[in-house]
C-alpha cells in the first residue's frame, strides 16, 4: 500500500509537464457540471418555450438576430443557448449514473474473475467475449427498443453494454496484483480471501478504475447523444444535445447554428473526459511517467 | 499441435456464437408488444390468433422456440420482416454490400493515412514532426466516429461543399448493376461516372470511420518502427549507404508490421460496428441504417437478423485474425 502511495504522491514537479492534460479538461467539465446544476438560474430563457415568430433566428452577432437570443433559435423558436445549458443536465445525469453502474458491476466481476480464477474466470471471461461481439451502438439501440424509450432505458443500456470495459481492465489488473508478494503475505497472515481482495487488491486496482470511469463518462455522453440523435432517448421536446444535433443536421444548410453550438459543446465535453481519463492513467501508471 | 490449438479455438468460437444466439433470442423475446397482434388486422378472432401463434411457433415452450429458431438460422432462414413482408435474409443481403464497401474504404483510408503518418513520424523521430504526429493522432483518437462525421459534414458539406452529405449515389443516376457492390462493380465495368458519384458520397462516412483507426495504426506502427530502427540489421543497411526513408520502408517496415496487423484485424471488427451510426448520420443505405429503421418500426425479426449478422462478422474476423497471427508468428503458437 505504502509503495503505491509513494508513487502517486511522488515528486510533484515531474507531473508538471502533463498537468494541462488534467487542468484544461477539468476547467471545461466544471463549467458543464455548473451549467447542469444551476441550469434554471443560468439559462436566459425557458428551454421548452416555443415561439413561432422567432424561428431559426441567427446568433446575436449575425444580421437578423433578436436581442436576448444569444446563440439564436431552432426551428420551433426555442432558445439554443438555454437548450444547451439544460442539455448539460441530461448529459451529466445519464453519464454519471450509467458510468457508476457500469463501473461497479464491471469491477466486481473483474475482481472476481482475476482473483478467484478457475471457473469464475472462465465463465466471466466467456460472458465478456459474448458481450463484446455486439457492436455497442447497435446493442444499445436494440436494448432501448426492447425496454422502450426514455432516460432510464438509456442509462440501463449504457451500463449493460459498457461494464465489459471495466471487467476486462480490472480483471487484467487484478491478475497482476494477485501475483504480488503482499497478497501472499496477507493470505499467510490469516486474512480471508474476500478480506484480502477488498483490503489489499482493490485499493491497488482503484486508480485504473478511476481513470476508466472518466473515459466511460465521455463514452456515456456520446452514447446518450447518439440515442437522442436517432430519437430513441427522450422525446424530441426535451433539450438533449443529440436531439439538437439531429435537428441541426437536417437544417444545416440554412441554420448552421442549430448544429454548430451543441456540437461544439458535445465535442469539448467528450474530448475533456477522454483527456482526463488519459491524464489520470498517466498520473497513476508509474511505467508511463 | 497446431491443429489441436486451432480446433480448441474453433470450439471456443462455437460456444461464443451459441451465447450470442441466446442473448439475441432472449432480448427480442422479452421485448414488450405482441408480435402476433401487430400482424393481424383489428377484429381478428381468437382462432385467428391461435392459428397464427401456431404458425410462428409461439405456442411451444421458450426453449423449443429457441432451438427451432436456431435451426432455421443455421439454414439461413432468419424469418420474415414485419414491416417489409420480405425474408430477413434477402433484405440483409441486399444491404450488406453497401456496408462492406464502406468498411473496406474506411480500412483503406486508415491504412494509407496511418501508415504514412507512422513512417513520417519514425523518419523524423525526436523532432518537431514527431511531436506533430503524436498530437494529431492523440486528438484523432479522442474523437469518436459520430463526432468526426458531424465535423466532416460541417467542413466538406457546408463550409466547403465538395462532397455529398446524404445517400449512397446520386439519386438521378441510373444504377443498372447485377450486384449491390456499386463501387467495385462500377470500377470493374469502367463506369467512372458511377464510381465518382459513389466516391463523393462514401468518402466522408469512410473518413469518419477510418480516422480513429488511422490514429491507432500511426501510433502503434511508429512505436514498432522506432524499436526496429535501433536494431543491427538496420544499422547495416545504413552503413551500406541507404537513406533513412529507404531503410524504414524496405528494411524496418516488414519486421515492424506484425503487431499493427493484429491491431488492424481486431479494430476492423469494431469499425464495422461503427457503421451503424455513421450510416445513419450520412443517410447511407447500408445495414446499420436499416437496423435503426427496424428498431424505430419495432420490426423485431429484422433487428434480430441484423444484430446476429454483425455479431457473427465480428467473431469471424477475430477468429481469422487469431489464426493468421499464430500462423505468421510461430513464437506465439501455444498448445
Amino acid at each position: 500500500m505504502t509503495e503505491t502511495q509513494n508513487i502517486i504522491s511522488a515528486p510533484r514537479q515531474r507531473h508538471r509537464a502533463v498537468n494541462y492534460r488534467l487542468w484544461l479538461p477539468l476547467t471545461w467539465l466544471s463549467l458543464v457540471f455548473g451549467a447542469a446544476i444551476f441550469a434554471p438560474w443560468i439559462a436566459p430563457l425557458d428551454p421548452l418555450a416555443q415561439d413561432l415568430l422567432y424561428e431559426r433566428l441567427p446568433p446575436a452577432w449575425e444580421q437578423g438576430a433578436e436581442p436576448g437570443y444569444w446563440l439564436g433559435t431552432d426551428g420551433l423558436g426555442r432558445d439554443v443557448l438555454s437548450r444547451i445549458i439544460y442539455g448539460a443536465r441530461i448529459a451529466i445525469v445519464v453519464s454519471l449514473i450509467a458510468a457508476t453502474a457500469a463501473a461497479i458491476f464491471g469491477s466486481v466481476l473483474g475482481l472476481l474473475a482475476g482473483f478467484m480464477g478457475g471457473w469464475w474466470d472462465r465463465v466471466i471471461s466467456r460472458i465478456i467475449d459474448i458481450w463484446m461481439a455486439f457492436p455497442p451502438v447497435l446493442f444499445s439501440v436494440l436494448l432501448v427498443a426492447v425496454m422502450g424509450t426514455g432516460l432510464a432505458s438509456v442509462i440501463v443500456a449504457i451500463a449493460v453494454i459498457d461494464w465489459t470495459r471495466f471487467a476486462r481492465v480490472v480483471r487484467a489488473e487484478t491478475l497482476v496484483q494477485s501475483q504480488m508478494d503482499y497478497v501472499d503475505s496477507a493470505l499467510i497472515g490469516g486474512a480471508g480471501r474476500f478480506k484480502t481482495l477488498l483490503q489489499e487488491v482493490l485499493p491497488n486496482v482503484l486508480p485504473a478504475i478511476v481513470a476508466l470511469f472518466a473515459l466511460e463518462m465521455g463514452i456515456a455522453v456520446i452514447v446518450e447523444a447518439i440515442l437522442s440523435f436517432v430519437n430513441l432517448s427522450l422525446s424530441s421536446d426535451a433539450p438533449t444535445w443529440g436531439g439538437m444535433i439531429a435537428e441541426g443536421r437536417a437544417t444545416v444548410h440554412y441554420a448552421w447554428w442549430v448544429l454548430v453550438f451543441p456540437l461544439a459543446v458535445l465535442f469539448l465535453t467528450v474530448l475533456s473526459f477522454s483527456q482526463l481519463g488519459e491524464g489520470l492513467k498517466r498520473q497513476f501508471d508509474p511505467v508511463l511517467q | 499441435m497446431i491443429i489441436r490449438s486451432f480446433l480448441a479455438r474453433f470450439f471456443s468460437t462455437l460456444v461464443t456464437l451459441f451465447g450470442v444466439a441466446v442473448v439475441v433470442f432472449v432480448l427480442v423475446r422479452i421485448a414488450p408488444g405482441n408480435p402476433i397482434a401487430m400482424m393481424l388486422p383489428p377484429g381478428a378472432t381468437e382462432e385467428d390468433v391461435a392459428r397464427l401463434r401456431a404458425l410462428y411457433g409461439f405456442d411451444k415452450t421458450l426453449i423449443e422456440q429457441f432451438f427451432v429458431w436456431l435451426g432455421n438460422v443455421i439454414y439461413g432462414d432468419f424469418g420474415t420482416s414485419i414491416t417489409m413482408r420480405l425474408p430477413v435474409s434477402e433484405l440483409v443481403l441486399q444491404r450488406l454490400p453497401a456496408t462492406l464497401e464502406l468498411s473496406i474504404m474506411a480500412l483503406v483510408i486508415a491504412l494509407v493515412l496511418g501508415g504514412s503518418l507512422a513512417v513520417f513520424g519514425a523518419r523524423f523521430r525526436g523532432r518537431a514532426q514527431e511531436v506533430g504526429v503524436d498530437i494529431s493522432t492523440g486528438a484523432a483518437l479522442s474523437v469518436p466516429d459520430f463526432l468526426w462525421g458531424l465535423l466532416l459534414i460541417l467542413a466538406f458539406g457546408v463550409a466547403w461543399p465538395v462532397l455529398h452529405i446524404s445517400g449512397r449515389v446520386d439519386p438521378h443516376m441510373d444504377v443498372d448493376l447485377t450486384t449491390n457492390f456499386y463501387f467495385f462493380e462500377g470500377l470493374l465495368l469502367g463506369d467512372f461516372a458511377l464510381v465518382s458519384s459513389v466516391l463523393s458520397h462514401m468518402l466522408m462516412p469512410a473518413l469518419a470511420l477510418g480516422l480513429p483507426l488511422a490514429a491507432m495504426i500511426a501510433q502503434l506502427l511508429k512505436q514498432s518502427l522506432k524499436e526496429q530502427l535501433d536494431q543491427d540489421y538496420v544499422n547495416l543497411a545504413r552503413v551500406r549507404g541507404h537513406g533513412e526513408t529507404h531503410v524504414i520502408l524496405s528494411e524496418a517496415l516488414r519486421n515492424a508490421a506484425l503487431p499493427t496487423l493484429t491491431l488492424i484485424g481486431v479494430q476492423f471488427a469494431f469499425l464495422i460496428g461503427g457503421t451503424v451510426i455513421v450510416e445513419r448520420l450520412f443517410a447511407y443505405e447500408g445495414l446499420g441504417n436499416m437496423a435503426i429503421d427496424a428498431v424505430i418500426n419495432r420490426d423485431l425479426p429484422l433487428i434480430q437478423g441484423i444484430v446476429l449478422l454483425f455479431a457473427v462478422l465480428f467473431i469471424a474476423i477475430n477468429l481469422t485474425v487469431d489464426l493468421t497471427y499464430s500462423l505468421l508468428n510461430p513464437k506465439l503458437r501455444h498448445d
